[in-house]
């Protein structure tokens, strides 16, 4: 069982996440859109932590005076950092639903299944 | 920050020496999901009601003919309502989530902390280990509430990361009701003993299945001439409860390394106050009997004997029952439910104790107000409320039931 060792960075990383014995239940209909909801959850959890990073960098600058408080809120960007952003957010958000944009892309182009491309190209 | 609404952050619980640092990240970590479970409980937890009354209980009426009779037939329809599933699922994985970021939280330190307890414990009669001692099933058929490796694994020699993450964790699932050093419980017993009882003065304390030994503390604060035994079956816990102990200055507990269904070291009639806290549930049919001829033996004529538990099932509708028997199915507590509904006066009786001795109080935990201001007692999360139940008795002082509360 317990041996005198150090343990791995990555024997760390598993130990954090390991499962507690005994069977995990399931609620929702699948179990996949359980353990999505999960991933969902974490990544909701790793925003807070960002915005909290960033709300205490903005108190840093704040205290070194090299900006005022709430002088962020007011911050104009110029025409071209908007132009920029936009990009950046319309690359976000088509990151973020990618699915559903090669979902609509194999809609619409009627794509094959492998198996009948298989067969095609089987033929002698 | 004088908003009445805001939660207090994880940072500001006491910092004993072997308690683990936190970063920014962490302790953003950790306020998350303090606020996820109070989000949940207050927010998303009504609605379950709400489906229950609108939904699913017409549903079971119309099937059956009548109104639900037991918590059992409750779940077994609850568990087919798409409300109580997703709030079922967001709780069990904030739960997972906890333990998570408290275990990478502390196995990022472990070995600094390790050091800190191996020195605390060094040569030291205040904690007593014995290897022969085993962990019975009620601790180990499953991970109690889902916390991995439960109280008492070890991940290498001398680990105490199960510990060190229960210390991190409690209040993240209890938003800081239990205090600074989530110690509520046991000053709840303090606090009802000095305005209830300022004139007992116990030479000799017992606290069963004292974990980390964040409730055997208050006491041992209380009386500071009584020497306090907290005893546990779990290695790590008690190592690491020794060492914080020891840093917060408290030097008249010891630390005993005991499964409370064999306490035959110790002599008939040697303790003046025994207490639980939060223990009861975390037992089996078979254990408590056991347990508790035990605490009767070993209790004084005139001692006193506290359980602090949530308030039993009897009386209850079955949709409180219901909601009060989530975490015995999905929270890995399996005997939460059939503890909850044991005529425990019966239980005692059985046990040797006089019933005519039994009384029940409430103790209201008290928090750190310096820190977290007046606790609400509204809005309560079943089962992690500062409000405890206690079963209590003096043994061989009959009719003491009307006991006030703290």
């Amino acid at each position: 069982m317990s041996q005198k060792k150090i343990l791995t960075q990555s024997e760390k990383i598993n130990l954090a996440g390991s499962k507690a014995k005994g069977q995990r239940p399931y609620f929702l209909a699948d179990k996949q859109t359980e353990q999505a909801l999960s991933v969902a959850m974490t990544l909701a959890m790793e925003l807070s932590v960002t915005k909290e990073r960033l709300a205490s960098l903005e108190c840093m600058l704040v205290d070194k005076g090299l900006i005022e408080k709430g002088q962020l809120d007011h911050y104009q960007p110029s025409k071209e950092e908007v132009a920029k952003r936009s990009l950046e957010t319309q690359a976000y958000l088509a990151r973020v639903l990618r699915m559903m944009q090669q979902d609509k892309e194999e809609l619409e182009n009627n794509d094959p299944d492998m198996q009948t491309v298989q067969d095609e190209l089987t033929k002698w | 920050m004088s908003d009445t609404n805001a939660l207090p952050s994880w940072d500001v619980l006491t910092k004993h020496d072997v308690f683990p640092a936190a970063s920014h990240d962490e302790v953003a970590r950790l306020n998350f999901l303090t606020h996820l479970n109070v989000h949940l409980s207050s927010q998303i937890l009504p609605g379950v009601r709400t489906a229950f009354d609108k939904q699913v209980k017409p549903e079971i009426i119309a099937q059956t003919g009548k109104s639900p009779t037991s918590r059992h037939e409750v779940r077994k329809h609850m568990l087919n309502n798409g409300y109580f599933q997703m709030w079922s699922a967001l709780r069990r994985n904030t739960m997972e989530m906890r333990h998570q970021a408290a275990r990478a939280q502390v196995l990022g330190q472990i070995d600094d902390i390790v050091d800190k307890v191996n020195k605390a414990c060094e040569n030291d009669a205040n904690i007593q280990l014995d290897s022969s001692v085993g962990i019975p099933p009620n601790v180990g058929s499953v991970d109690i509430h889902c916390q991995p490796g439960c109280y008492y694994q070890e991940y290498f020699e001398d680990d105490v990361t199960v510990a060190a993450s229960y210390d991190v964790g409690l209040f993240v699932t209890t938003a800081g009701l239990l205090g600074a050093l989530s110690d509520g419980g046991g000053q709840g017993i303090a606090n009802w003993l000095k305005t209830q009882h300022p004139d007992f003065s116990p030479k000799r304390i017992l606290d069963i299945g004292c974990t980390v030994g964040h409730n055997a503390l208050p006491l041992a604060e209380h009386f500071p001439d009584a020497q306090v035994v907290a005893v546990d079956v779990a290695r790590p816990s008690l190592r690491y409860a020794h060492a914080r102990a020891k840093s917060l200055g408290v030097n008249n507990i010891q630390f005993v390394q005991a499964n409370a269904e064999d306490l035959s070291q110790y002599d008939d009639g040697s303790f003046d106050l025994i207490t639980t806290s939060m223990f009861l549930h975390e037992l089996s049919h078979q254990s408590m009997p056991k347990i508790l001829k035990n605490i009767q033996r070993l209790l004084a004529d005139g001692g006193l004997n506290l359980h602090l538990e949530q308030p039993q099932y009897a009386g209850m509708d079955v949709y409180q029952q219901f909601i009060r028997d989530w975490d015995t199915y999905f929270n890995n507590e399996p005997y939460w439910g059939p503890m909850h509904e044991l005529d425990l006066p019966k239980v005692f009786t059985e046990c040797g104790f006089d019933s005519n001795d039994l009384f029940d109080v409430g103790v209201v935990s008290k928090v750190d107000e310096k820190i977290f201001g007046k606790p609400k007692t509204d809005g309560e999360d079943y089962g992690r409320s500062p409000v405890w139940n206690a079963l209590g008795l003096w043994k061989g002082q009959h009719a003491k039931k009307s006991e006030n509360a703290a």
